[in-house]
């Protein structure tokens, strides 16, 4: 053990440096201090005011859903021929939204992309609060809400099972097990986080809750072996899982027959929208977020530019699946598509249309400019249009495609009533109720994975203790 | 320490990655069986510096996976193709294709569960009282301090041969934890 023997390791050439995913070289201990200290400082002011209108706005959804219930789906703008209208398009646009916690858990992890540890746990926090967001609609939708048992596996009573050869049932199996499996991912993700709370607790209180939790949990490396496995498997489950959801979704639409519907690309279609979505509700709260609770160090510049990265991939991919739909509508020469497809931008709901088409596949092109991924009020800017647009983007598929069907004494028009409106807003209020309560009692960064990546973390840099010649030698 | 007086283990604090890492494999060559390194996050080679084998968890999650698959298949074909067949548009009454998302689904979910019962079921998790959790310096094991621990059962501890192994590999602060 001689202290006086050069680092093993040599800087890289100067303009060759990597930018560190933690800025100042900060220790694992100022990580800890600075994460769980967010928890235990007094609640600032700011989340009052943002907690306080989200609580009202859930007292709404519930008030809107007690009405509905109570009423009938009358109260929504549902008439013929369109028969599936915000409910619907809210549910696909929820679920998306949730799809980006998973790709950043799941799909980056797998892919070994470090950066993600530092936006991880909220964006899977998002993930779970959108899904409950998202699986409210298709529970009331069906009208008498009493009979939703119907869409679980148990026989009738005149003994009918439910019809596996429909979509939807395929859609309540995706649905669930996404939650499921997403609340699994988290909570295991959780434990050593809550194991760190733990051990800081000066109160009874959350001594016995974060330590309820914790499960025990000591850090033994016995343990950390079997948990990296089992976080590695969660990793490899929910990748083809986050694919499979939203192409579920997908299907409930394609595998009907209607001109605007019945499409193959909707499976990869929808899976890049949502992802696309989703990362722009990442950058909506992690940009303000990383401001108030002065996380600059964690969630550096770096990230942000990482993910205005991926959002810019997936919403190029999503005006590719655009231009091909508008292709293959005028190639298949099937009148009622090209008719559909016209009408989307020309029709009587040109301005979802248009609002899908700039939204989503002409405005993430700004991001091509390092000016643009760097000024975080353009990020944050784009982040809300992109949510937008994916918003119109299904409400087009969704009323635009219903509206003028085969037969024009059929066409009819589709309008919101108040209580959709008002319904949709409650979804927010839940989602930022629950949001800010998870800011508020747990680690919004995935403290020991951040630990974890730090070089202060790594036995064989110099910041990890690291000599020459002792950490040599290979185990095995 | 308000422990039952019986001695736990020999707990030896590092303060680097790296020192604990050099500390255990001079444990795991001193042929120690009973004793554990603590980590605030999972320190890369440790598993191979103590010698430990690739972990099981893969197999509980296999089993879950399997066992979802063929549920999920068994199950619909009893329902829609055995139990209480329906015409619907004159497609089969059983196919490997329409069943398949379900029972993918079902795949996912239970080899999930699979994966994380299977990991707790293999630390012995949850549990409500542990020695080391008592100790006042070990609550710095999830913040950034780094502790190997060698119990009193270990066939090979001596209290002085022991302390003197983990004072030459470099720890800083030795001392006895109680039951």
């Amino acid at each position: 053990m001689s202290n006086n023997l050069p680092n093993q390791v040599l800087p890289p050439p100067p303009g060759l440096e990597r930018i560190p995913l933690v800025e100042n070289q900060r220790s694992p201990g100022w990580i800890t201090d600075k994460v769980a200290g967010i928890i235990e400082a007094k609640t600032p002011a700011w989340w009052w005011w943002a907690f306080i209108p989200s609580l009202f706005l859930t007292l709404l959804l519930l008030t809107m859903l007690t009405y509905l219930i109570s009423s009938g789906v009358g109260v929504w703008g549902l008439n013929h021929p369109v028969m599936w209208g915000w409910a619907i398009v809210n549910f696909v646009w929820w679920i998306g939204i949730g799809h980006a916690g998973t790709l950043i858990s799941a799909v980056l992890f797998l892919l070994r992309q470090k950066w993600r540890t530092s936006i991880n746990r909220a964006a899977e926090a998002m993930t779970i609060f959108a899904v409950m967001c998202a699986g409210i609609y298709p529970l009331v939708h069906i009208g008498r809400v009493w009979y939703g048992w119907w869409l679980f596996p148990i026989p009738n009573s005149n003994g009918i099972w439910p019809q596996f050869r429909s979509p939807l049932m395929w859609d309540v199996f995706a649905v669930s097990t996404y939650f499921t499996v997403s609340l699994l991912f988290w909570y295991v993700g959780l434990i050593p986080d809550l194991a760190i709370l733990r051990d800081r607790s000066k109160t009874r209180a959350r001594q016995f809750f974060y330590g309820l939790f914790a499960l025990g949990w000591t850090g033994s490396n016995r343990h950390w072996s079997n948990y990296e496995k089992a976080y590695l498997i969660l990793a490899g489950l929910a990748t083809p899982l986050v694919l499979s959801v939203h192409s579920t979704v997908s299907m409930d639409f394609s595998v009907s027959q209607l001109p605007g519907w019945h499409t193959t690309i909707f499976p990869p279609y929808f899976v890049a929208g949502a992802i696309y979505s989703g990362f722009g509700m990442v950058l909506t709260l992690m940009v303000p977020l990383r401001k108030m609770l002065k996380l600059e160090e964690i969630v550096t510049m770096r990230h942000i530019d990482l993910m205005c990265k991926v959002t810019l991939a997936t919403g190029s991919i999503v005006g590719y699946a655009y231009c091909m739909e508008y292709f293959i509508a005028w190639y298949s020469g099937n009148p009622y598509e090209r008719w559909t497809f016209w009408h989307r931008l020309f029709g009587k709901y040109w301005y979802g249309g248009w609002a899908m088409l700039v939204f989503n596949a002409m405005v993430p092109q700004l991001f091509w400019f390092k000016k643009c991924r760097q000024n975080l009020v353009i990020v944050f800017i784009i982040s809300i249009l992109a949510n937008i647009g994916m918003w119109f983007e299904r409400f087009v598929i969704v009323a635009g495609s219903l509206y003028q069907d085969f037969v024009p004494s059929n066409w009819g028009y589709y309008k919101p009533t108040w209580v959709d409106v008002c319904t949709y807003l409650g979804t927010f209020g839940l989602f930022f109720t629950l949001f800010l309560l998870f800011l508020r009692f747990l680690p919004l960064i995935a403290t020991s994975e951040v630990k974890g990546i730090t070089p202060q973390a790594d036995p064989h840099h110099p910041l990890g203790g690291a000599r020459s010649k002792e950490v040599l030698p290979h185990d095995k | 320490m308000n422990g039952t007086g019986k001695p736990y283990g020999m707990i030896a604090e590092f303060t680097t990655a790296a020192s604990v890492l050099n500390a255990a494999r001079k444990v795991r060559d001193a042929a120690f069986t009973r004793w554990d390194v603590f980590t605030p996050f999972p320190v890369h080679g440790m598993d191979g510096a103590m010698g430990i084998r690739n972990s099981r968890v893969g197999w509980f999650s296999f089993i879950g996976g399997a066992t979802g698959y063929t549920s999920g298949m068994l199950m619909i074909w009893y329902m829609n193709a055995y139990d209480y067949p329906i015409v619907i548009g004159g497609k089969p009454m059983f196919s490997p294709f329409y069943p398949f998302i379900p029972s993918f689904e079902l795949t996912i979910l239970l080899a999930a569960f699979g994966a994380v019962l299977g990991m707790l079921s293999l630390n012995r998790l949850p549990r409500l009282h542990h020695p080391l959790l008592k100790n006042r310096r070990f609550g710095q094991a999830t913040h950034d301090k780094y502790y190997i621990v060698i119990e009193c059962d270990d066939p090979k501890y001596l209290e002085s041969t022991t302390r003197k192994l983990l004072e030459t590999a470099g720890s800083q602060h030795i001392e006895m934890v109680e039951e």
